[in-house]
């Protein structure tokens, strides 16, 4: 920590996507759509690399990449139901799912984490933001980790609503 | 003492995922395959990457490399590739390999050698560079995943293209703090995503940054970074002094050519390549008739990319020696190149596919 602090000052705003990216980006869900629910995919994958297993993996068709290859995912929101396979097999872990009407006051948001260990359904956690900044609790409600997630589990967890569109992972307790 | 020569019709040098290519393309279409790896497994580097691919399906994208690994292993031994481990390939006249085999040397002859050695990983000399604790990524990666050692607790990671952030992130997962990436160019060298799971992790990525210095009694205890200027001078009353017990050095790879050095076949110098590189045809085939190229050591990519020329190789040597008539090479290898031109698209493939294609029109 002392170190980090220590870096501060020469720190760049560098490693993260910006909003305005991100916006521009058509594997990024409208505001409107993010904030309407009930469940939305969010892509958050700006460069043009040669990938597409989210497309693959998708039955439904609701995300395209076509030709070439490094065309950005393109989502199609009223195609998604949601179930979530694209969070694990992508290899940039930039998939993400939001639920914002998980209940009155709260949304679920989902993003892939393999660390270990594992938290358990009823955690309280801190949940991060994109720069690793915790910006408040979360309770986990849901961890999953088949066989066909090849060790990638998907955590969801349950934060204020006015998060969904910061909150993108949980802080790690780590194993030191 | 000499032992008596072994022959066979393709010799391939080195088992990572080119030279394990090359062997299953050319032995299912009945051609002779002797495989040489001085390791004593096969693989090459796939086994520590253990994170998932990018690319498509035919690439195997989405699967972690490793089981693309154990996936070429089980093929190879399915089409009857002899694969000869703790194998020392030390040096090549013509189309004839020397090769160390227990405590003896001896001659392989074979119609063809391909040279699938990969590359190494370029050091970076600084004040302490060669304490304990400064260490190639790669070589961390190495002990971390395969050998299931953890090589230090606190780490800076010194580079930020892929293999850089990789390590990096897999530091993180086997428990280790990295307190900070840094990065000598103004811009991170690899993928935004990568980057964003280090940043998601409190990591810093320092751009315009780099290491000055490395202490420790023993082994380090700390390094200085600082900012870099314009023409990459260090700041004065930029340094900051880090409590590390890791350095580790992502600065780059070179390929490990010296066996096509020796046989004699011409280089050209590209960067975006990694420097000196033998000159290949669209078949990988070097300037030597009897000597094919494929992977790292024909230019710095990444495994996908080495695992597709090394079935072009395979296919091209298995109509060369009549396995394959033209039509059904030609038709084979066509789509091989489509996969491979696939992987060379985009902001980051596209220096590569350039400088591919200079290397090519180089060879004539």
């Amino acid at each position: 920590m002392e170190e980090k602090a220590n870096l501060l000052d020469l720190s760049q705003d560098t490693g993260i996507m910006s909003k305005k990216e991100l916006e521009a980006s058509p594997g990024y869900p409208s505001k409107e759509d993010l904030e309407k629910g009930p469940v939305v995919v969010v892509i958050e994958c700006t460069e043009e690399i040669p990938c597409d297993p989210c497309e693959t993996v998708c039955k439904r068709g609701a995300i395209v990449v076509g030709e070439p290859i490094t065309n950005l995912p393109r989502l199609d929101p009223e195609k998604c139901n949601g179930c979530g396979l694209c969070i694990p097999i992508c290899p940039g872990l930039a998939i993400f799912l939001v639920d914002p009407t998980y209940s009155e006051n709260k949304a679920a948001i989902s993003f892939p984490h393999e660390y270990l260990p594992l938290p358990k359904e009823g955690d309280e956690v801190e949940a991060v933001n994109r720069k690793g900044e915790i910006i408040c609790k979360g309770e986990v409600v849901k961890v999953r980790s088949p066989k066909s997630y090849d060790y990638t589990p998907v955590v969801t967890i349950a934060v204020p609503k006015k998060y969904i569109h910061e909150v993108r992972g949980l802080k790690s307790r780590g194993e030191r | 003492m000499a032992k008596e020569s072994l022959t066979c019709e393709l010799a391939v040098v080195g088992g990572g995922p080119a030279g394990l290519a090359v062997a299953i393309e050319a032995a299912k279409r009945g051609v002779k395959v002797g495989l040489f790896d001085e390791n004593q497994k096969p693989g090459g580097q796939l086994f520590k990457q253990i994170h998932k691919f990018f690319g498509s399906k035919e690439h195997q994208a989405g699967v972690r490399g490793h089981d693309i690994g154990y996936h070429l292993l089980n093929e190879c031994q399915r089409v009857g590739v002899d694969t000869r481990l703790n194998t020392v390939v030390w040096g090549i006249e013509d189309n004839r390999i020397g090769i160390i085999d227990g405590k003896a040397s001896r001659i392989v002859d074979a119609k063809r050698v391909i040279i699938a050695t990969g590359a190494s990983e370029n050091p970076l000399s600084f004040p302490g560079w060669t304490l304990p604790g400064v260490m190639g990524a790669g070589a961390a990666q190495t002990m971390m995943n395969v050998d299931r050692v953890l090589p230090g607790t606190k780490v800076l990671m010194v580079g930020s293209g892929n293999v850089g952030l990789i390590v990096a992130y897999q530091l993180l997962l086997a428990g280790a703090e990295v307190v900070a990436v840094v990065e000598a160019l103004p811009q991170i060298g690899g993928y935004i995503v990568h980057a964003a799971k280090l940043r998601r992790a409190d990591v810093p990525i320092l751009t315009s940054t780099s290491i000055l210095e490395a202490r420790g009694k023993e082994a380090v205890e700390e390094a200085t970074v600082c900012s870099l200027d314009d023409n990459l001078c260090p700041v004065e009353g930029c340094e900051r002094t880090l409590k590390v017990d890791l350095v580790c050095l992502a600065v780059g790879l070179s390929p490990l050519a010296e066996l096509c050095w020796m046989a004699g076949c011409k280089f050209t110098y590209l960067p975006e390549l990694g420097g000196f590189v033998p000159l290949h045809d669209e078949n990988m085939k070097t300037t030597l008739p009897f000597l094919y190229v494929a992977g790292d050591v024909a230019g710095v990519e990444e495994a996908s990319s080495a695992i597709e020329e090394g079935k072009l190789a395979g296919v091209a040597v298995a109509e060369e020696l009549g396995y394959l008539k033209k039509d059904t090479a030609e038709e084979e290898k066509d789509r091989i190149r489509k996969r491979l031109s696939s992987l060379r698209l985009g902001p980051f493939g596209d220096m590569r596919a350039q400088a591919k294609l200079e290397l090519m029109r180089t060879r004539g």
